[in-house]
């Protein structure tokens, strides 16, 4: 008798167990449902487009999925071995150094003009930032207007009488690079300095009085004691600088078409050329290489968590 | 494959057969977007829209974008109803995924076979015994167009050879002309195309066809194509500033104000110098080879239109009809002249024709003059990758002869 008490017993107990598990689920369901087109799209996008990308990049594949056959590596070496490859790679390194370091520099120096308390201070900051309002590709297109020597500044100095004056960065290969780091720096250091400006003014008053009368000079304070403080907002200018490099592509199309010649190539372009040329899998590998970089920093992050966590467990 | 393709034309025979007829909106989508172009496309649309049918224009600027649109929507399943290639390997794709239109019973009907010459037209559309698509023009584009007031500025004749020309270029610069007009734009197809008919020029055709169908590797990486490849390097230099990323019509109104001296295009940049009201021999000089005194080949492209599968009895049998007004005489005639291109049949009046077309009519006459297109042997993945060797050559002070002759080596070996 007492042994089946006890099982009925244990019986039941199982019951408000199961019965509390489904009234926990319950109260998670709607945020279940409401994460489920995310995940659906992480997983579609993100997984299975990566994983589609990485395996085509093996292949063959020209367009459609037809007639596919695996190649090993042979889209890589044909990779390697283009010039405009080669080119593009080292173009975006030098078009992203140049790109982060003016609009860092340029917008810490609209930070600190702005913080020096100066009248008209919104109309200035929307001056600014306005150029971020447009999107890459009508920055692009101005810009490319006022370097075009015929239509831009070179014919209007010329019509002034000065009929030698040459300004054609976009014309010259060797320049081309440098007019298209200008104006994606115009469209992109209002919001750095927005950033900054906010990183600024979160530095405690109590500070600068203190600099102050031990009698360090301003820059030195700026660059000492002001900056290092503020490195959560340069953090957060410097990724988001970052994200805008990596997908460089809009302002190539409508600046220069990645001319002249190749010299403003850039990976991404390579991409979508190959892509629309019907060579998807040249296309795929290139892709895959693009995809490193940013593998490798995710990897990186993950390092830096498991150490902190390490870290967590002993302390 | 073969069954479904059989079954589709046994579908596309009873459809023909069929009575009851509706008036159906046909989608084109081409890259005909000049002024010239322009004037020659709604010669198909006005004859189309005639017919009872409806012609939706759907131009889109640069065959490389338009190209890739018609591809994208191909693949997304919502494929334009007519859309158009240059004869080759561009729409290998389409014909193996079972996407077009099987055109082989109208084909037949209209005797596509006997109407339709030279034989080179015939073979990028009928493969394997069925037609798939429509040829249209053979654009000749062994060109070269000079400014004759230009040549005058600078107190030179038109020149006819390319070393006299090349001994022209400082003396042009000189008095302020432009020496040398190209554009860059769409990955420098443009600069693609000179050099292709630069190497036909100096190298003759059975060269031509020895690099770029038989990827022979040796003869690409000699010393004559160097020569060429060199060549090129000094056209750059003479190219003007505005050069980079700028259409083929903006540079051929360029010669046509007597700016710029000279321009290597095919003969769809007549269209331009017709538009804008010039004459050959007055205004402006035709130099087929391009410019060889005695030029023995022309360099045959053109354009064709593919018809995509809808699954729309009305709308197939408009497709079916506009194929077979693209190659009726008159329409033909019409086209081609405003086209400024050869009709691809001989039964065509041409006496509209001017005089630089009857000299291409003449040399195409000669048995085996006729040299195709690198399309016809080369795919669009190979025509990116050349346009990108060619114009990082032209645009790139750095590029030697030397390097991007090597590119070209690896490109060829690696050709499909």
């Amino acid at each position: 008798m007492t042994t089946i008490t006890a099982s009925e017993r244990a019986l039941s107990e199982g019951q408000l167990k199961s019965r509390a598990n489904r009234r926990r689920l319950l109260s998670k369901l709607p945020a279940i449902i409401g994460t489920i087109p995310m995940m659906i799209v992480a997983i579609g996008v993100f997984v299975i487009g990566i994983g589609f990308t990485i395996v085509l990049s093996f292949t063959n594949v020209k367009f459609f999925l037809i007639n596919i056959d695996f190649v090993g590596l042979k889209q890589y070496d044909i990779l390697w071995s283009t010039a405009r490859w080669v080119e593009s790679v080292k173009h975006i390194w030098f078009y992203g150094f140049g790109h982060i370091a003016l609009c860092l520099v340029g917008g810490f120096l609209l930070a600190v003009f702005m913080d020096q308390r100066i009248k008209a201070e919104d109309a200035f900051r929307t001056i600014f930032l306005y150029p971020f309002a447009l999107s890459a590709v009508i920055t692009g297109l101005v810009w490319q207007l006022m370097l075009d020597p015929i239509w831009g500044l070179q014919a209007y100095v010329r019509s002034l009488g000065f009929s030698d004056f040459t300004f054609a960065p976009l014309a010259d290969g060797n320049t081309a690079l440098l007019g298209m780091i200008v104006a994606s720096s115009w469209n992109g250091v209002g919001v750095t300095m927005a950033i900054l400006l906010a990183g600024l003014r979160g530095v405690d008053e109590e500070i600068w009085k203190a600099a102050r009368i031990d009698g360090i000079p301003t820059w030195r304070t700026y660059i000492s004691i002001v900056i290092p403080m503020m490195r959560g907002a340069v953090a957060t200018a410097l990724v988001l600088l970052v994200v805008n490099v990596v997908r460089t592509f809009d302002i190539v199309i409508a600046m220069t078409g990645g001319g002249p010649g190749i010299s403003t190539q850039m990976p991404a372009t390579y991409v979508i050329d190959s892509i629309n040329s019907r060579n998807v899998g040249q296309g795929m590998a290139a892709a895959t290489i693009m995809l490193l970089p940013i593998a490798m920093l995710i990897l990186i992050q993950f390092f830096f968590r498991w150490r902190a966590s390490l870290k967590g467990r002993t302390t | 494959m073969k069954s479904f393709v059989s079954v589709v034309a046994v579908a596309a025979a009873a459809l023909l057969a069929s009575t009851s007829v509706h008036a159906a909106d046909v989608e084109v989508v081409h890259w005909w977007t000049s002024g010239g172009e322009q004037a020659a496309v709604s010669v198909f649309a006005q004859e189309f829209d005639a017919t009872g049918d409806h012609w939706v224009d759907g131009a889109i600027a640069l065959g490389e974008t338009a190209r890739a649109t018609i591809m994208q929507r191909a693949l997304g399943g919502d494929p334009p109803d007519a859309a158009q290639f240059n004869p080759g390997r561009q729409y290998e794709e389409l014909i193996a995924a079972g996407l077009l239109l099987d055109l082989t019973p109208l084909a037949e009907k209209e005797g596509w076979d006997k109407i339709i010459r030279p034989d080179s037209l015939k073979a990028p559309c009928q493969i394997d015994g069925k037609w798939w698509c429509v040829p249209v023009n053979l654009h000749l584009q062994n060109w070269a167009w000079a400014s004759i007031p230009a040549f005058t500025k600078a107190g030179l004749e038109v020149p006819t050879d390319w070393d006299t020309y090349l001994a022209d270029l400082p003396k042009l610069k000189e008095a302020g002309v432009i020496p040398f007009a190209v554009g860059g734009d769409g990955g420098g197809w443009q600069i693609s195309l000179l050099a292709n008919q630069l190497i036909l020029s100096q190298l003759g055709a059975a060269s031509v066809e020895k690099i770029w169908k038989d990827k022979d590797l040796d003869l690409a990486g000699g010393p004559e194509v160097l020569k060429a490849f060199t060549t090129l390097k000094t056209l750059g230099e003479y190219a003007d500033d505005g050069s980079p990323n700028r259409s083929w019509a903006d540079t051929a109104s360029l010669v046509i104000k007597g700016d710029a001296a000279l321009q290597v295009m095919g003969d769809w940049a007549q269209g331009e110098f017709q538009v804008a009201g010039q004459k050959p021999g007055v205004d402006y000089a035709c130099l087929l080879g391009p410019l060889s005194p005695d030029p023995q080949n022309v360099r045959g492209g053109g354009d064709i239109f593919v018809f995509f599968k809808q699954g729309d009895p009305d709308v197939e049998r408009a497709q079916l009809s506009l194929a077979s007004l693209m190659l009726s005489p008159a329409v033909q005639a019409k086209f081609n002249t405003a086209k400024g291109s050869a009709p691809v049949r001989d039964d065509v009046d041409m006496s509209l024709a001017n005089d630089c077309m009857k000299k291409a009519l003449t040399v195409l006459a000669k048995p085996g003059a006729l040299v195709p297109d690198q399309n016809i042997w080369r795919n669009e993945a190979f025509a990116t990758a050349q346009n990108a060797i060619f114009s990082d050559l032209i645009y790139n002070k750095a590029t030697t002869p030397e390097s991007a002759q090597a590119q070209f080596v690896e490109l060829l070996k690696n050709a499909e």
